[in-house]
């Protein structure tokens, strides 16, 4: 909203134009304000929801539903009863977050470190057919996720892929490699090109300017990347569900919370599943969260 | 590649000149290439190694589904398909055109995807004209309104099923104690209800909001950006001029956003036109929901008929093509 106007004296002609300013600044700061609040809301009310149903005893709840634990109702046992494995009496969402950070760690890794050579290709070397893959990755982030599953749940079960954990972390790699090369080169271009042409004249090969020298300049942009990826393939859902839904032993945390939704689990327990499986991605994403939005908004500004 | 000199390693007097030359016969061998052919073949290379996984991912699956939409196949006969099984036949395409339900769906996918895509701009550009000027807490709001972005859908979907549940949700709760809701409503199931005499596609328009509230940061993120980027002189100048605060949106700001808009609009457009997850997680397609992509699902896993899945997400692409090109051109020419 533009500073409010200095105030003129006011000429007789132009009254009306300035009620009509006082009027618009008026409602603008009311809607303003309301629109606020209402973000606020929409952005914590449902997580907060979340965490407050997760540790009140379901009884308490149906009988009230709107009102806010008493401290001495609060029972964070629901935690541990989602995360026990199902010999223990519990849902397994321990055995689900050791699932899911083992294929995110290795979409990350993998995803990183393809990246970081066609995302240095792209923006410092001349090379036919450039632009075409540019724009090829790009389609390829557009392409449905629901179209390529159907080929794929069929490739891959005629390899028998389906069921392992490598095939998703393939294919959490493709659809992740092209938000990552677009970050990158953003990160990347900011690095100053006179830098790695000093390091070459030292004698420095393609790949030893890459690891030694644009690496550690753009390490920051780097990690925001990896969490990125990481985030994405924790939170994935599709291929988790095509691929490994009749092998409750490596289902994903999306996997196992959508499913165990689907059984009589107490609501307590589901909620705080659910509260279990956000906490890392949202607390990863608030620590690097200055970096990520300029990695993702590089291109923005021009418009 | 070090042939001359991996053999000399036994007698320690002669590998000494050996490897002594070995570093310049390299550098004699890369300078044979030009400096401009290196930089074509390293470029080729670094890519290489992306090009593969998402060739073999996407290109090739891609290929695949255009082939499997002829077949006649079902998911048991997988196993044992062998490319000489392989036909050319147009009558899944066919079947799944005249299928009842098809073009319900095919409507209520481009009302679902307008209707996001609205929402979800309007939302954010709300949000981040509201966030223009500092106050206190101002970085702390930036960051919170980023959460339904990154949070998991399915916790997001899980969460949302409670709220609205019908006999213990806090949204009917709430409607009843303060609104004199006479019954509770399944906003997930129920095809439409009356809103004062004017019937409401209630588990559309949830499944719409649901979409709207996960996609509207990353839009807010961007015209954020774009409004920073924003010179204040212009603005100012207007407001000297006389211009009033609604003015200044209309002739100053507005424009400036016009290009981030458009990209915004046709990027949202494409993923929520494409978009499975929030459907299937809330509603599973039930109560007028079910989207081409939910259908997709269907034929594929319930149906077990694997030929009209690949159909009926072929037309998905080809009706997906227009705003894709469209979306390449702008990028082409250096619009994001």
């Amino acid at each position: 909203m533009p500073p409010a106007a200095p105030k003129k004296g006011t000429p007789g002609a132009a009254r009306r134009r300035w009620d009509r300013h006082a009027v618009e600044r008026r409602v603008l700061g009311v809607a303003r304000v309301v629109v606020i609040v209402l973000a606020a809301v929409a952005a914590a009310g449902p997580l907060l929801y979340g965490v407050v149903l997760s540790v009140r005893p379901f009884a308490a709840f149906v009988a009230d539903p709107l009102a806010l634990p008493s401290l001495s109702e609060i029972d964070i046992g629901t935690y541990a009863t989602a995360l026990r494995s199902e010999e223990d009496g519990g849902f397994g969402l321990a055995r689900f977050m050791r699932n899911s950070a083992s294929v995110a760690a290795w979409t990350t890794v993998l995803t990183v470190a393809c990246s970081v050579l066609g995302a240095y290709a792209a923006v410092r070397l001349r090379f036919f057919g450039r632009d075409t893959v540019n724009g090829f990755f790009l389609a390829v982030y557009l392409f449905p996720g629901i179209v390529l599953a159907v080929p794929l749940f069929v490739l891959f079960s005629r390899i028998g892929l389906t069921g392992t954990l490598t095939g998703l972390v393939l294919i959490y790699m493709a659809q992740t490699v092209p938000v990552a090369l677009y970050m990158l080169r953003g990160y990347f271009q900011a690095v100053p090109a006179g830098v790695e042409e000093a390091a070459e004249v030292d004698g420095c090969n393609r790949l030893q300017v890459i690891v030694r020298v644009v690496l550690p300049m753009a390490l920051p942009g780097i990690t925001a990347t990896a969490l990125y990826v990481f985030m994405i393939a924790w939170n994935e859902f599709l291929f988790a569900l095509l691929f490994l839904v009749g092998d409750r032993e490596r289902w994903t945390v999306s996997l196992g919370i959508a499913r165990l939704g689907d059984f009589a689990v107490p609501a307590p327990v589901l909620m705080a599943g659910s509260i279990a499986i956000t906490v890392p991605v949202v607390a990863g994403f608030l620590l690097a969260q200055r970096l990520l939005v300029s990695g993702l908004t590089a291109g923005a500004e021009k418009g | 590649m070090t042939g001359p000199s991996s053999g000399a390693g036994a007698g320690g007097g002669a590998s000494a000149p050996v490897t002594g030359r070995r570093p310049r016969r390299g550098y004699r061998r890369r300078r044979g290439l030009t400096r401009r052919a290196r930089e074509e073949l390293h470029g080729r290379l670094l890519v290489a190694p992306t090009l593969l996984v998402v060739g073999g991912v996407v290109l090739l699956p891609f290929a695949a589904v255009v082939v499997l939409s002829m077949q006649e196949l079902r998911l048991i006969e997988i196993r044992t398909l062998s490319p000489a099984d392989l036909g050319v036949s147009l009558a899944n395409f066919a079947g799944v055109l005249t299928a009842s339900g098809f073009w319900a769906a095919v409507r209520t996918t481009l009302v679902y995807a307008t209707a996001t895509t609205a929402g979800s701009l309007a939302a954010g550009l709300a949000l981040a004209l509201a966030l223009r000027r500092p106050f206190r807490g101002r970085g702390l709001m930036r960051g919170l309104a980023l959460v339904p972005y990154v949070l998991p859908v399915v916790a997001a979907a899980t969460i949302t099923e409670m709220l609205l549940d019908p006999q213990y949700g806090a949204v009917n709760e709430a409607g009843r104690r303060f609104l004199g809701w006479q019954a509770p409503v399944d906003f997930l199931t129920e095809h439409r209800i009356d809103v004062a005499g004017l019937p409401v596609p209630a588990a559309l328009s949830t499944v719409v909001a649901f979409e709207v509230w996960k996609s509207f940061p990353l839009a807010f993120l961007f015209l954020t950006a774009r409004l920073q980027a924003v010179p204040r002189d212009v603005e100012e100048a207007a407001v000297v001029d006389g211009a009033s605060p609604l003015q200044v949106f209309r002739y100053v700001l507005l424009p400036q956003l016009a290009g981030v808009l458009g990209v915004l609009a046709l990027l949202r457009f494409i993923w929520s036109f494409q978009n499975f997850n929030d459907v299937y997680l809330l509603t599973g397609g039930a109560g007028g929901t079910e989207v081409v992509a939910v259908r997709v699902y269907r034929e594929l896993v319930t149906n077990a008929d694997v030929g009209s899945a690949a159909a009926l997400g072929v037309l998905m692409t080809a009706a997906l093509a227009v705003p894709l090109l469209l979306y390449l051109r702008l990028v082409r020419k250096g619009r994001l």
